[in-house]
Formats: C-alpha cells, structure tokens, sequence
C-alpha cells in the first residue's frame, strides 16, 4: 500500500509545488526567453525570507510581507540582470549561481538577530493558518494534516492560475518576442524591439514566479532555512522542467510531480527490498543515494529517446539538427 | 507567379518620374532635387554631397586589432533611390552596416539619419526610426512559424506589451491587420505556401526572402540589405529585382551590398564602391565600373579587363581550380562561393 500512497502524498506536497512554481518561473527565463538562470534558488530565499522576516520581527501583516517577498524578488531581479542582461548569455548564469549563493552564505551566517543562521526562522504562519477552512479537521485526509491540506489547496489554486497566465502570455504578441529573443537576439534588435527591455521582464516574471514557490515551501515547512535554497533547489528545478520538456506550459508542473513521485517510489520499493536483500547492502544512506542514480538513468535514458520532454514537440528538436 | 505581375512596370519612364506619388511629405521641400533627379550631373567624387540625403555619415572609423576595418571620410545616401554599396571581400561593407544601424560602435564618426544624430541611439531604436536591416549571414527565428517570424516585424503592437498581452481581447483586432500585411508580403515573395512551416526548415534562399519580407513589415524608410541575393535562385533574383525596385516606387530608400554586378547595373542607381575600408569612388554604375580606381580595387589579377565584359565562364573555372587545390571544401560550400 505504502508503494502507492507514500509516492502520491510526496507528489503533491507542499514542497512539490514549491518546486513546480521555481521550475514555472525558469520555464519563462530559459524555456521561452533563453536566459540561463543558475540560481532560481535566490528568487524562493528572497522572497521567502523578506516574508518570514518582516512578519516575525517587525510585525508586519500577512499578505503586506508577501508583496514584500514580491518586491524582494524584482529587487533581486535587477541587480542580476542590470549589468548583465546586455552581455552574453553566460554572464548571467555566472552572476546567478553567485549570488544565490552569496545569499544562502548570508542567511546561514550574518544577522542572526533576523535569519537565526541555520536553524531558520520560524513562526510567521499564524495569519496564514487562521484562515485554515479544514482547522476543525480532526487526524488527516489521505495522510495529509489539516495545515497541509490548506498549504496544497492554496498553493494548487497559485499553480493553475500562473499557469493560465503564462499561457495568456506566450500565446500573445509578448510571448512572441521573447521566443524570438531565443532565437536570435540580434534579429529581434533589428527589427525594433527593445531586447534589453524583454529579457529585464522575462527575468523580473520569472524570478518573483520562483518567489511565490519560496512562499509555499516555507508555509507548508512552517520555516525558512538556509540549506533549503542550495544549488541543488535550483538544478531539481530545472530537471523538472526539462524532464516535462522546455517551453511548454504544463511541463513544469508534470514535471514535478513525476520527478517527485518517481523519487518517493524509489526510496519505499528500496526500503522494502532492504528487508529482503542479505547485509547491508541497502542501507538508508544508499537507498537515499541509489534513487537519485535511478533517476538520473532514467532522465539520461529520456534525453537519448526522447529529448523533447515528455511534452515537446519533436519538430522543433528536429531543427535543432540542422 | 500572378503576384509578382501585379507589381508596378518598371521602364524608363516611370524611373524618371520623381518626385513620386507616395513620397514622404517631407520631400516637398526639396523640390526638384529628390530621388533620381538629384543625382543627374553630381561629381563621382567619393563623399560627394547629394542635394536630398536620407543618410549622411561623416568620419567613421572601426579598427579590429591593428586592422583598419572601415575607414569612411564622407558618404551620403541619396533619398528614394537604390544605392549599391560594392567592394571585394573583407572591403568592410558589413562592418560599414553595422556601424550605421548601431549593431556595432564606431571608433570616431558621426552619422544622421533625416537629419537626426544617430550617436548613442540603440540598434532597436534605430530601426523604429525607419532604418531597417537585413543580415549577410540570415537570421530567421528557426523555430517561429513562417507567419510568426513575419508577424514579429510588425512596430508599435499592443500586445508586444507585457501588461496587455495576457488580455487578448485588446489586441486581437490589431493581430489581425498585422497577419493580413504579412500574408501580402508572404505573397509578393513566394512564401505563402510555408507560411506555417517552422522558419529553420526553410532553404538558404528562402530564408534571405524571409528576412526581406521581414525587414519591410517594420515599414522602414531605408531599407539596407546586405547581399540580398547570395543564394538565391536565378529565376526568383528576377523577381527579387523586381521587389527591390518596387521598394523604390513605394518611396523606400534602398541601400544594398552585392558581389552580383549585373544585379548591381540592373537596379542601382547610384554605385558606391568601397576598398579596404574606404570609399575610393562613387557614381552612376556603368560611370563606376569603368573607373579605373574601381577596377584596380575590384578585380586585382583581372587588370585590364572591364568587369562586365569578363567571361563569366572563365571566371568559373579558375574558381573552380583554386577550390579544387583546397582539399576537403565540400559540394555545397563550391557551389555557394561560385554564386558569389
Ligand atoms: N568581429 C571582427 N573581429 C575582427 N575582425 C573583423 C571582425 N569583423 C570584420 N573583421 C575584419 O574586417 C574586415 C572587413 O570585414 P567585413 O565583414 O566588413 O567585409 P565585407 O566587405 O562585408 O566582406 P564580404 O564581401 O566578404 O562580406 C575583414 O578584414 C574582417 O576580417
Ligand atoms: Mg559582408
């Protein structure tokens, strides 16, 4: 039984859709735009820790923190893309995975007054859980506690609506542009349009996207901690995207899911082979070793039969050849 | 084929008629001078002033390392006439494009655009301006559809905004008006048929057809296209001809680089040849091409022959033996050089 629930319950989990957020946001800077962002990482912390910390120390009212998370991600968003967005590509990846970590750096270690170094901060979901309709809810629903129920529904309903903007906005004229921007950046220049100007709001869209997962992850954790916002945050999320297949709008989210599924799998079918299989052979710290290697088979054998992503279409890989 | 014979006849005497009907309004002011007339009886000194110019660019240097790409003292392109901008390979005639339409900054040097400083103004926004160009090297967006990549060109569009774009209610109409320009232009160049195929499934030829068409959906006033030619079929550069001299009917400045010199003697009507970086000589084509100055420049070992009257045969062949000295150049890459 545990083969199946425990796989579905990680799937759709608060920290699931945290991830299905960061992936949607660099859906928009890489998927459609081409911007390599490296640190989508920094866009959750931001926004996650400018949420967390100015309700716990200086009293600020629930949904007033999360535009503040908001407005730590644009900030965010342009100091990295102000002095890059005019040079070549690789100038941003670099900036980005430097300043994601710089700033885990500086969450786990500088103002302890405000971030508690690792332990996190804690105690910014009163307002959040008050509004709880399932509070009365005695024991769990489909192994889900009444706190995670709300995190999920909430963090569900965020999930469909940046979905059917993001589809609003490719399929617009917009959304044409930074698609061409991808292609070729010098053709969009010749024809009039402010390239600068486009990355600047791929980036902006993207990174306070990724914010909205940092608000979901901490909520569902009730904390914000440092470690979370390592650079592996950043490449699961981009493993999700690519796994569901670049540039497509539901691909982040079946990504996820599937990602996060996968891997629970995994480690319950090991755990239970681990009472069969003689000695240690499998013990807890291969088994949490052994399904990453799987999945990694698994998305290498993808990229080999079909380097589309579960969604893309093989047509456009097929000029890629060319 | 009907399309392109819809196109306005191009004999003698409508090329004299200038000014013409669709003039820009300024044009007005400098009564007589403009267009074709201007240039009867200008000196074919390099740099020398032209009564009506669109474009004027004065001192323009750009040195890569220790080489002196381009260096321009004056030039000034004539208003709604076709100018060809001719040199040998490496003259520095892209370098020359990119500088005047902000792809790349100059050294030195200064250059107005309808009187207009184009000093610091960005790529895009010279473009907006109505300077559009095309690129030697083609830059189709390979994975937009045929009719996206045209639709893309279009300036001024509400939906490109990104506060309105997720409304499709306030720019549908808009989309519509672009879409149907589109498929004109698509029409006039033979694209139509692949208007939904992807952009990088199209052949080399076609693909300098889309990147034309592109460039005039941004509705410029000067259009600079560079080597729009290369690569293109004998029966549809025909026709090509025809667009380009059809641009100059509809009151479009044409600038354009070509190594063609019966394209350049069949459309230009101004010829402006550039050698290592500089304009050594500038003037009506059959003036230039029997320059002396031109020929040493142009064709080296060809000396004392007039280019027009080389054998194009002979030429052929002793390309096709330097090629063939150089080992591994392949099918395709041969047939390519000997287009140019
Ligand atoms: N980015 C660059 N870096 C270094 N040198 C360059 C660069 N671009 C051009 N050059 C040099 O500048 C000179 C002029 O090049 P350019 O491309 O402008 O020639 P062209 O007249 O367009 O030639 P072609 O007819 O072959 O297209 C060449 O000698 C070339 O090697
Ligand atoms: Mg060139």
């Amino acid at each position: 039984m545990d083969l199946i629930t425990t796989p579905l319950h990680d799937a759709f989990a608060p920290v699931a859709i945290s991830y299905v957020l960061a992936a949607m946001g660099l859906n928009i800077h890489y998927g459609y735009t081409g911007l390599l962002n490296f640190g989508q990482a920094a866009f959750a912390a931001a926004g996650s820790y400018a949420m967390a910390v100015t309700i716990v120390s200086f009293g600020v009212p629930f949904i007033p923190a999360i535009l503040l998370g908001l407005a730590a991600s644009v900030v965010l968003s342009l100091v990295m893309g102000v002095p890059t967005l005019r040079l070549r590509a690789d100038y941003l990846a670099i900036v980005t995975i430097a300043v994601a970590e710089i700033l885990r750096l500086l969450f786990s270690t500088s103002f302890k007054k405000y971030f508690h170094a690792r332990d996190g901060v804690s105690g910014f979901t009163g307002t959040f859980r008050s509004w709880n309709p399932f509070k009365d809810m005695e024991g769990t629903f489909l192994s889900f506690s009444a706190n995670d129920l709300w995190v999920m529904v909430v963090g569900w309903i965020i999930v469909a609506l940046v979905s059917t903007l993001v589809f609003l906005l490719m399929r617009s004229p917009w959304g044409r542009v930074l698609k061409s921007i991808r292609e070729d950046e010098d053709a969009v220049r010749s024809l009039g349009k402010n390239v600068y100007g486009y990355k600047m709001q791929a980036l902006v869209l993207g990174g306070m996207i990724g914010a909205m997962g940092g608000f979901v992850g901490a909520l569902g954790l009730a904390s914000v901690q440092p470690d979370t916002f390592n650079t592996d945050f950043t490449f699961i999320a981009f493993t999700m995207l690519i796994l569901g297949g670049a540039a497509r709008v539901l691909s982040p989210a079946v990504g996820a899911v599937l990602f996060w599924g996968v891997l629970s799998f995994m480690s319950v079918a090991l755990s239970e082979l681990s009472d069969i299989v003689p000695g240690d052979l499998l013990d807890s710290n291969r088994i949490g070793n052994i399904r990453f290697a799987v999945v990694g088979l698994v998305l290498m054998l993808l990229m080999i039969y079909r380097p589309q992503g579960l969604f893309g279409d093989r047509k456009e890989i097929a000029i890629d050849a060319r | 084929m009907p399309a392109d014979r819809d196109e306005p006849t191009l004999d003698k005497t409508t090329l004299d008629k200038a000014p013409l009907d669709k003039a820009p309004s300024h044009r007005a002011a400098t009564d007589g001078k403009a267009g074709l007339a201007g240039l009867a009886g200008l000196s074919t000194d390099p740099g020398v002033a032209k009564p009506d110019p669109i474009l004027v660019a004065t001192g323009m240097t750009r040195t890569f390392g220790g080489l002196k790409a381009v260096d321009v003292a004056h030039l000034e392109i004539q208003r709604g006439v076709i100018t060809a901008l001719i040199g040998p390979n490496g003259a520095g005639k892209t370098t020359f494009f990119n500088l005047l339409t902000g792809f790349d900054r100059p050294d030195a040097g200064e250059r107005w655009f309808n009187g207009r400083s184009l000093k610091r103004v960005s790529a895009s926004r010279v473009a907006r301006l109505g300077m559009v160009r095309t690129f030697q090297l083609t830059k189709v967006l390979s994975k937009l559809t045929v009719l996206e990549n045209m639709r893309l060109g279009a300036t001024g569009q509400l939906g490109e905004k990104m506060w309105a774009g997720w409304l499709p209610f306030l720019w549908r109409d808009q989309e519509k008006e672009v879409t149907g320009r589109a498929r004109e232009l698509l029409t006039r160049f033979k694209l139509d048929t692949k208007e939904d195929d992807f952009a990088g499934a199209l052949s080399g030829g076609q693909r300098k057809l889309l990147e034309m068409a592109r460039a005039l959906m941004v509705g410029p006033e000067l259009v600079m296209l560079d080597e729009p030619m290369a690569g293109v079929n004998p029966a549809l550069k025909q026709s090509l001809l025809g667009h380009v001299k059809s641009l100059r009917e509809e009151g479009m400045t044409v600038l354009f680089v070509e190594h063609d010199m019966d394209m350049v003697r069949d459309i230009s009507d101004w010829v402006v040849v550039m050698a290592q970086g500089q304009i050594i000589a500038e003037g009506p084509p059959d003036a230039v091409m029997a320059d002396q100055r031109v020929i040493d420049a142009y064709l080296g070992a060809h000396h004392d022959v007039d280019i027009t009257e080389l054998d194009p045969e002979v030429v052929a062949l002793e390309v096709e033996a330097e090629i063939g000295a150089e080992h591994g150049s392949t099918g395709a890459s041969t047939t390519e050089e000997l287009e140019r």
